[in-house]
């Protein structure tokens, strides 16, 4: 046993059977990809302080490869759009958008960024995908680290799948909303008891 | 800035149980709310007001904002409650569309003013304070941004929340809100 | 912009830059006078410090430059790696050294104060929390309280420590975000995972007693929306055992290592003249030397039956600052501690059936509870004519809500006073003369929340 998984060292090249791992070129692509996205910052609200909770020792994004949060939009592959979108802001938004570099992904977090959220006026953008194609939308004002995560997690399974790359061809995002994971904490808020 | 010496600081005078002239604080009419006095003072006497309450040692300005009082009182009258729909000022003061309100605070003894000046809605103007209280700067712009209220010798008075080119004052009361009509789908998969 | 008027702006500063020198390290700082408040007005005017053109001009000075002109204009934002949120300024550079600038706000505009009107004041709890994301129940506070004047009614005792203690745990949850962005913003990052870690532990805390983590619309007006849960007082104990000997562990990290000395004393100093005609308040006007709090100057809550002290600092300066919200957490947990001993028993909103809704258990007992929970969720419950404006201490300063009541049941007019937006004017002033690279520590030593600024 010792012998065969023994390395370079011992048994030649022929040790080094399980150091090598081989397969096709997309799939290794798309593993590279999908397990270490450079999210770009575009914290705008309160949805910026839950990502940067989901950053944080808790939660831990970094499990994922994707604690790096690249200033500059030309090292970033994901745009996680946290927080309201207001109509001066919405050029910017674009433009950080045109600036990312092919395969790039947004995720819409939050019901602001996702709907315009309880914002419904003159001030706020009625959803990102106004202005960008979305490819995940994450519930919740704010989501919690659990939702974002699992935004994320659904994102990493929808480019491993290959799905996501069809995008460019019809230039809309995939437009998947998640579920909201928080609040599952034990015992629940008493309202109303006296 | 207005170099006039300071106006009358008369002691509040005792109102009488019959109708009688309000007390007067600097030279304007004066109510008392909770926590602070409130002054009325009118767009010609703001300059001179305020520079008695700066001698005063009301040095800093807290906050200036506009109330837009078109539509006062009719929201409830629409719903059939009867409620005044006039309002009425101290000192018999005409009541104009738009409010500046400014609030001051005395560092020496935590004292808190507030002051009311009617603007009328022909000539939305009214003199700015920056030269005496430089924090106003940002407080007159988005007054002037949100409701249209020009503030004389204001050095920079432009747009500070909505994009530079922006047409329209959006808090006025007479502002379309633009709120888009929202059509709730029953199932969470239909986009 | 010709170059003649820049040598004298430079001969100017130069003197004024001495005044400013002179200033900031003379004795007597606690007397006020109002000639000093007046040069210091006038030397905020002559200084220069703030850069007023418009973005469209701005956009015209860089396309046509000169190329032998000495100063350059750059814009740093709205989006940019500094955690401050949607902050654009745009700044004067004479090589590396800003001249002027001029902070552009309203990347973040919501139309709060819009949205506050269509709202009932019951609903209103939830778009107030919105706006200072990062110390949401001071939001709440306020504008419950300035509720709670127009409609001329008292909160019972146990509401209002239970105020106080959400209030005291936000404060603390606030500057530990203050603390992990200003590591990393200067360059220790692993400040940034310390700061998260306990900040966790405090919102673990909000979660379990408001159900959420954040914005959590739990004051409201009357009282607070529901009872501590049982488990409380174990679970605030474990966090006033936690924080302390961490917060040391921070000090120690960074109170007196070099890097972060040189980096932040020195750098970005204001005077308390220059903050109080610029209507500064908070954390900035008390690392002047300038003890101001309204906890202690206008008792509100039951601040005056608590114990603290007031931290101010002596220099004006980016360390003073980071000193101040350091030790505020200390007298926060101090505070937290008394609270403890002396949470009162009893309701934990008013008893007004016309204010507050009725308990949920009681819907289906009783018609006359039906009919209320049903008006006071549909129409809201109806506010006296008036105005009122309520002060509280923000772990950022002086924030007020002004609300004008027309007697329906939405506010006529709702104005939130929010610190950061008039901090934000003393940023031309401590960045005058500093290099760039100071910039991002000025910024962040205002700890400035756009969403308040921009509402």
């Amino acid at each position: 046993m010792a012998k065969e998984r023994g390395g370079l060292m011992e048994n030649g090249l022929e040790g080094l059977n399980h150091n090598m791992l081989t397969g096709r070129l997309e799939d290794l692509v798309k593993w590279a990809r999908y397990r270490s996205l450079m999210p770009a910052t575009f914290g705008l609200a309160c949805c910026a302080i839950e990502m940067m909770g989901t950053g944080g020792p808790h939660y831990d994004i970094a499990r994922f490869g994707m604690e790096v949060f690249r200033a500059s939009p030309r090292q970033a592959d994901l745009m996680i759009v946290a927080g309201r979108v207001s109509q001066k802001m919405a050029p910017v938004l674009r433009q950080i958008y045109d600036q990312m570099m092919e395969p790039k992904w947004v995720l819409s977090m939050g019901v602001c960024a996702s709907s315009g959220g309880m914002f419904n006026n003159y001030a706020i953008v009625q959803g990102v995908d106004q202005v960008v194609p979305v490819d995940v939308y994450a519930p919740g004002c704010p989501p919690g680290p659990q939702t974002l995560l699992h935004a994320i997690i659904t994102l990493h399974t929808k480019i491993h799948d290959g799905e996501l790359t069809r995008r460019r061809a019809t230039g809309q995002g995939a437009g998947i909303v998640v579920e909201q994971r928080d609040g599952q904490f034990d015992s629940p808020v008493t309202l109303g008891r006296r | 800035m207005v170099d006039t010496p300071a106006a009358d600081e008369a002691a509040p005078e005792p109102a009488d149980p019959e109708p009688a002239p309000p007390a007067l604080r600097h030279g304007v009419p004066v109510a008392e709310a909770p926590g602070t006095a409130v002054l009325h003072p009118t767009r010609e006497q703001l300059a001179e007001v305020v520079e008695a309450l700066y001698a005063d040692g009301y040095l800093m300005c807290i906050d200036v904002t506009v109330v837009d009082y078109l539509t006062f009182g009719r929201r409830t009258a629409a719903e059939g409650d009867i409620l005044s729909t006039e309002r009425t000022l101290p000192g018999g003061l005409a009541p104009e569309r738009f409010e500046v309100v400014y609030h001051f605070l005395r560092h020496a003894d935590h004292d808190r003013v507030r002051l009311r000046v009617q603007v009328p809605e022909s000539d939305p103007t009214v003199v700015s304070l920056f030269d005496r209280y430089p924090g106003t700067e940002a407080m007159e712009r988005e007054a002037f941004d949100m409701f249209g209220v020009r503030f004389d010798g204001h050095p920079d008075l432009t747009r500070i929340l909505m994009p530079e080119d922006w047409v329209g004052h959006p808090l006025r009361k007479d502002y379309a809100s633009g709120r888009i009509p929202v059509q709730f789908k029953a199932s969470a998969d239909e986009r | 912009m010709s170059t003649t008027q820049h040598d004298s702006e430079q001969v100017h500063d130069a003197e004024a830059a001495a005044a400013i020198g002179a200033v900031s390290t003379s004795e007597g700082r606690q007397e006020l006078l109002g000639a000093d408040v007046t040069a210091a007005a006038e030397r905020l005017r002559e200084l220069g410090a703030v850069l007023r053109v418009s973005e469209a001009e701005a956009m015209l000075l860089g396309e046509g430059a000169d190329p032998n002109d000495e100063t350059m204009i750059i814009n740093m934002g709205p989006q940019h790696p500094s955690t401050h949120g949607v902050l654009r300024l745009m700044m004067e550079l004479r090589g590396e050294t800003v001249v002027r600038t001029k902070p552009i706000v309203g990347y973040l505009h919501t139309g709060m104060e819009w949205t506050g009107e269509e709202l009932t004041y019951i609903q209103g709890a939830t778009n107030v929390t919105r706006m200072d994301y990062a110390a949401p129940l001071f939001n709440e506070l306020a504008f419950s309280m300035s509720v709670e004047q127009l409609l001329g009614i008292e909160v019972p005792p146990r509401a209002v420590w239970i105020r106080m203690l959400m209030s005291e745990l936000n404060r603390m949850s606030s500057h530990l975000l203050f603390l992990a962005t200003n590591g990393m913003d200067i360059g220790a990052v692993s400040m940034m995972l310390y700061g998260w870690r306990e900040r966790e532990e405090v919102l673990r805390f909000f979660e379990m007693v408001t159900g959420l983590r954040m914005n959590h619309n739990y004051i409201r007006p009357g009282g607070v929306a529901a009872d501590l849960p049982d488990g409380w007082r174990s679970a605030v104990l474990r966090l006033l055992e936690m924080i302390p000997p961490r917060l040391d562990e921070y000090d120690t990290l960074l109170t007196g290592q070099p890097i972060w000395r040189e980096r932040l004393q020195g750098v970005g100093t204001i005077t308390t003249e220059e903050c109080i005609a610029l209507g500064v308040t908070g954390p900035i006007l008390r690392s002047t030397g300038f003890a101001a709090d309204l906890r202690r100057d206008e008792p509100y809550l039951a601040y005056d039956q608590v114990d603290f002290d007031i931290v101010v600092g002596t220099y004006g300066d980016c360390f003073d600052r980071y000193a101040i919200r350091l030790n505020e957490v200390r007298e926060s947990m101090r505070i937290v501690a008394q609270i403890l001993e002396q949470m009162p028993k009893g309701d934990y909103r008013i008893q007004d059936k016309k204010v507050t809704p009725p308990p949920r258990a009681r819907i289906d007992e009783s018609m006359e509870a039906l009919i209320h929970h049903f008006k006071i969720f549909t129409e809201g419950f109806k506010v006296p004519e008036g105005e009122s404006y309520v002060p509280i201490e923000s772990p950022r300063g002086e924030l007020g809500c002004y609300i004008v009541s027309d007697g329906s049941s939405k506010p006529y007019r709702m104005h939130v006073r929010g610190p950061s937006f008039v901090n934000l004017q003393c940023l031309p002033h401590m960045m005058h003369n500093a290099l760039i690279a100071d910039s991002v520590a000025i910024i962040s030593s205002v700890d400035p929340i756009m969403g308040e600024v921009d509402r």
